[in-house]
């Protein structure tokens, strides 16, 4: 448990709280996938503020090394693939989390921090699938990468 | 109003994840990675993110109206269906095989790396290929 950051997750965890607030005292769940999705539908009216939140969350993210935060901790490839696989999982991977959060209505962000928010069950059964299925697809690669 | 508010909290959102630690999906596959070297981090963002909205969310939601908008915008669907399962458990697998989510994703787009671009190219195709599935 050597990288284990409790505290700094614990204050990341509840900035993420304070965001999805603001977002429902407009009316609105924020969920990052949703969010997206939204923009990319074809005839929605409601882009300006989708495209600005997206917007917002690259600019906070870019804004956090600048303020001093220390963003070395960043590791993408966690299983050492080499660089061509690292590339194809990337891409099936990506591929999944579109086609899933899109016919699923919801990742970590709707289903997990708002969803769970609101006591929903959907988000929570939503919640408990993804959590596990992605447990066992990091236990399946640990074992065939022999790590 | 409302593109205000959307933008400080998109800010909010991107900071908290870099903040938490979210944005590596190191950190990500080692919470996953529970019979291995595991690391707890993630539980305590959640935590951290639902203490908040399961207070504020209550509270919020007592009104008859947002503070900043006429009505709110809520998903419609109470049904735990195969299509919720189906969709949850496809999203598990590229999350466990990329160690990305699109929060993280679409936030790590700050740092420019090629292989981030890519992860979300093939991740808005697939919301592109779903959209047309599902119609």
């Amino acid at each position: 448990m050597e990288n284990f950051t409790p505290v700094l997750s614990l204050a990341g965890g509840l900035v993420l709280g304070i965001s999805a607030t603001l977002m429902l005292a407009g009316g609105r769940i924020t969920g990052i996938s949703g969010i997206l999705g939204g923009l990319l539908s074809a005839g929605s009216s409601d882009r300006s503020w989708r495209f600005l939140f997206l917007l917002g969350l690259i600019g906070g993210a870019a804004l956090y090394p600048i303020l001093g935060g220390d963003i070395s901790y960043i590791t993408l490839n966690p299983y050492g693939f080499e660089e061509s696989m690292h590339y194809g999982a990337l891409i099936i991977g990506g591929l999944l989390v579109g086609l899933g959060t899109t016919i699923g209505s919801g990742c970590t962000s709707g289903h997990g921090v708002c969803g769970l928010g609101r006591l929903s069950a959907r988000s929570l059964v939503a919640t408990c699938v993804f959590m596990a299925v992605a447990g066992i697809v990091v236990f399946v690669i640990r074992i065939l990468m022999g790590s | 109003m409302f593109n205000i508010i959307a933008t400080i909290a998109g800010v909010l959102f991107g900071f908290g994840l870099a903040l938490s630690g979210m944005l590596s999906p190191g950190k990500v596959i080692g919470f996953l990675d529970v019979a291995g070297n595991w690391d707890p981090s993630l539980a305590f963002v959640m935590g951290g993110a639902v203490a908040i909205t399961v207070v504020s969310f209550r509270l919020l939601l007592k009104r008859p109206v947002p503070v900043f908008d006429s009505k709110f915008h809520l998903p419609t669907s109470n049904d735990i269906d195969k299509r919720l399962i189906i969709g949850a458990g496809l999203f598990g697998l590229g999350w466990g095989i990329g160690g990305l989510c699109p929060g993280p994703a679409l936030s790590s787009l700050a740092y420019a790396d090629p292989r981030i671009v890519v992860f979300v190219a093939a991740m808005v195709t697939g919301i592109l290929i779903a959209k047309r599935l599902t119609r």
